[in-house]
């Protein structure tokens, strides 16, 4: 048994006030989760303090909140680690409390005052993205169910249902059970960072359920979800990349990786001309490299927003926008001698790899191209240790 | 110390004055880089969204023209440093898949071996903490940075996902600025952004909601009483810095706060001049930092 204190972000609207922190102390084994620490608190101390939890078990998805800031299920993090993070902190961030959003918790540095010896307390904040209702009780709704109906999550499969079963190939299956194993705990939402700055995001958990039916070998309407989702402005193009879904879930769905298998398919479809551009950046992105092997960032910034001769002579009002924007901030490089060479201000004078390299990109490009091998951890698993070559042998013999 | 060196693209694009500064400080700590120049873009997991087999075969080319020179490898940009991880945790994990890479380089000469020669490739930042030591950087401080207030601002690429990125092995990754910073003789300024977006991957497809991220973190870290930020990513200096006019528009307020790159913090402790380490070439003005090394604070 160890004793541990609990830092809770309380707040009761039936009360008029504002949400504040409350300390409890609990005394547990530091195996057990944070979710029993909250349970014993609510026993024990206080029977007001509101939880959402069923299965205590990470299957049901219910207790997903914020400890120590990072999102997560109460119910999967052990006492001890999260004691252990919480006292691993900066310590003008230990405990303070921040505007609810990932990652740090703080606004301004305490300085030295802190001692380095007095153990924190683990920090416990209801999700973020999301209104909350009491205590550690959010509202999903407009954050997360309604996003996820906007995927349209069901199969849409070819004319009449079969008389009996579909049959597919086990095989076929096997690229989508990653974004099956969502529980819908919410704690990607939670992590958002695109949907911080753009509540409208459809958001990592409805984009990694669309996967799920978009690489369904039964759904007849992928091709439809993929445009669909890619002209969407707050689709599959909205996300910044920034790991935070993959680092936040409890079953390893990655979410942004299942976003950009979208991409990777919607490109595979044919689907260019998306409002955000995103399709047309990441395709300018790829025959920079080809032809020279490092970025060419104006030309980037020109193939982005006006793509080939097309975009040239019939540039979209949004190509036209993004192109005058980009001036005041090239016309700052200029000034400060950060640009002021031709290969950066001049589309596509930018030095290919020099000694033959870009022949041997070049050559790497009609390889993979060829192939286009994808190979996902998640089913395939990590090898731990590689048989030495003589063992090999035997093992081939 | 002797390292194979990747700069990346933009450090010799629209960030110059990172590849200038890197120079002079690893000279001066008595690091030596064998500069890859003939080696490709990581892809910043841009080409990985369009052909993950492409990605992981011209990262593996990167890594198998480092390990011709027999050196561990050295990065500069947190996201080079996050989209090679990516793709050699494929290469490592898989010897079926390596094979497969392995196959199209073949034709050069080159070969990616796991763990060759005790292989790595880390960013400045852990190098600097994990390999070359605080103690030995301490030894060089010639100017401390007392009085400077700095804001850290890692890059996504260098902080998440975990499991990816080493944390196992060295779990204190997420906090090395920090370490680094105190140091160097200045203080850490704790704001909310530290370890969140920059907004930079979508400045091209959603600009409002890339400027507002890049304009927020900026607001927060004035908000908390930084002087300036600093980051190991040329790509978040990108964002934070020469978009900082627009991203002041979005929020707006004015912002005008510097963000050097991380061999320019470094090196003002050595004793470099801002000026010889590029600080004139930043968009959003250096002088608050220049005075405040004027006149260091009596603490």
């Amino acid at each position: 048994m160890a004793e541990y204190t609990l830092k809770v972000r309380r707040y009761q609207p039936e009360s008029g006030e504002g949400p504040y922190w409350e300390e409890f102390n609990v005394d547990l084994d530091p195996s057990l989760s944070v979710l029993d620490g909250i349970l014993q608190a609510k026993d024990r101390e206080d029977g007001s303090l509101s939880v959402r939890c069923s299965c205590r078990a990470a299957i049901c998805g219910s207790c997903g909140m914020k400890v120590n800031g990072s999102s997560t299920l109460a119910c999967k993090t052990q006492l001890g680690e999260a004691s252990a993070a919480a006292n691993r902190r900066p310590s003008a961030t230990r405990g303070t409390p921040g505007r609810g959003s990932e990652g740090q918790s703080i606004s301004v540095s305490s300085g030295p005052s802190e001692s380095e010896d007095v153990p924190q307390p683990i920090v416990i904040e209801p999700m973020g993205n999301m209104p909350v209702i009491k205590d550690l009780i959010t509202d999903m709704e407009s954050t997360h169910w309604e996003k996820i109906r906007r995927v349209t999550p069901w199969l849409l499969p070819h004319g009449d249902p079969p008389e009996r079963e579909y049959v597919v190939e086990p095989e076929s299956m096997i690229d989508i059970t990653q974004s099956m194993a969502c529980i819908q705990c919410g704690a990607c939402v939670s992590s958002c960072l695109s949907m911080e700055a753009d509540p409208e995001f459809i958001g990592p958990a409805a984009l990694a359920k669309a996967y799920r039916f978009v690489g369904d070998p039964r759904d007849a309407e992928s091709k439809e979800r993929l445009h669909d989702l890619a002209h969407d402005p707050h689709g599959i193009y909205d996300c910044t990349h920034c790991f935070s879904c993959i680092d936040a879930c409890p079953k390893d769905v990655a979410p942004m990786d299942q976003i950009m298998r979208l991409r990777r398919r919607a490109g595979e479809e044919g689907i260019d001309d998306d409002p955000n551009n995103g399709h047309n950046h990441m395709h300018a992105f790829v025959k920079i490299i080809e032809k020279k092997g490092t970025n060419d960032e104006s030309l980037l910034l020109q193939e982005s927003y006006a793509p080939g001769i097309k975009g040239k002579l019939k540039p979209t009002k949004g190509a036209i926008k993004g192109l005058l924007g980009s001036i005041p901030t090239a016309i700052r490089g200029i000034r400060t001698g950060k640009m002021r060479s031709l290969p950066k201000l001049i589309p596509g004078v930018h030095p290919k790899l020099p000694d033959g390299g870009q022949d041997e990109v070049k050559a790497i490009y009609r390889h993979a191209e060829e192939h286009g091998e994808e190979l996902n951890l998640y089913i395939k698993g990590e090898e731990d240790v590689e048989p030495e070559p003589d063992e090999r042998e035997v093992e081939t013999a | 110390m002797k390292l194979a060196y990747w700069p990346g693209c933009v450090s010799r694009g629209f960030t110059p004055e990172l590849h200038g500064s890197m120079a002079l400080v690893a000279e001066r700590l008595g690091i030596e880089l064998v500069e890859l120049d003939r080696a490709n873009c990581c892809g910043a997991g841009v080409i990985a969204e369009h052909n993950q087999e492409l990605a992981d075969t011209l990262n593996a080319r990167t890594f198998a023209l480092a390990q011709e020179t027999g050196l561990s490898m050295m990065n500069i940009c947190s996201t080079c440093q996050g989209a090679q991880s990516e793709c050699q945790q494929r290469l490592d994990s898989d010897s079926a898949y390596r094979a497969h890479i392995n196959e199209a380089l073949s034709g050069q000469g080159l070969s990616y071996e796991k763990d060759k020669d005790g292989f790595t490739n880390k960013n400045f930042l852990w190098l600097l903490v994990e390999d070359y030591g605080l103690d030995r950087l301490a030894a060089e401080v010639k100017r401390p940075l007392s009085g400077l207030r700095v804001g850290p601002f890692y890059g996504c690429y260098i902080v998440r996902p975990k499991h990816r990125l080493g944390y196992g092995e060295h779990p204190d990754r997420d906090l090395y600025l920090e370490k680094v910073i105190e140091l160097l003789g200045g203080e850490v300024v704790e704001y909310d952004g530290a370890r969140k977006c920059c907004g930079f991957p979508v400045i091209t497809m959603n600009r409002e909601t890339s400027l507002r991220q890049a304009g927020t973190h900026i607001s927060d870290a004035i908000d908390a009483g930084a002087d300036c930020l600093v980051t190991p990513c040329p790509l978040c200096h990108l964002n934070l810095d020469m978009q900082q006019p627009e991203a002041a528009k979005v929020v707006n307020r004015d912002l005008d706060l510097a963000v050097l790159h991380l061999p320019q913090l470094v090196g003002l402790a050595l004793g470099f001049e801002p000026k010889e380490l590029g600080m004139g070439k930043h968009i959003a003005p250096t002088r608050w930092v220049e005075e405040r090394l004027a006149t260091p604070s009596p603490a």
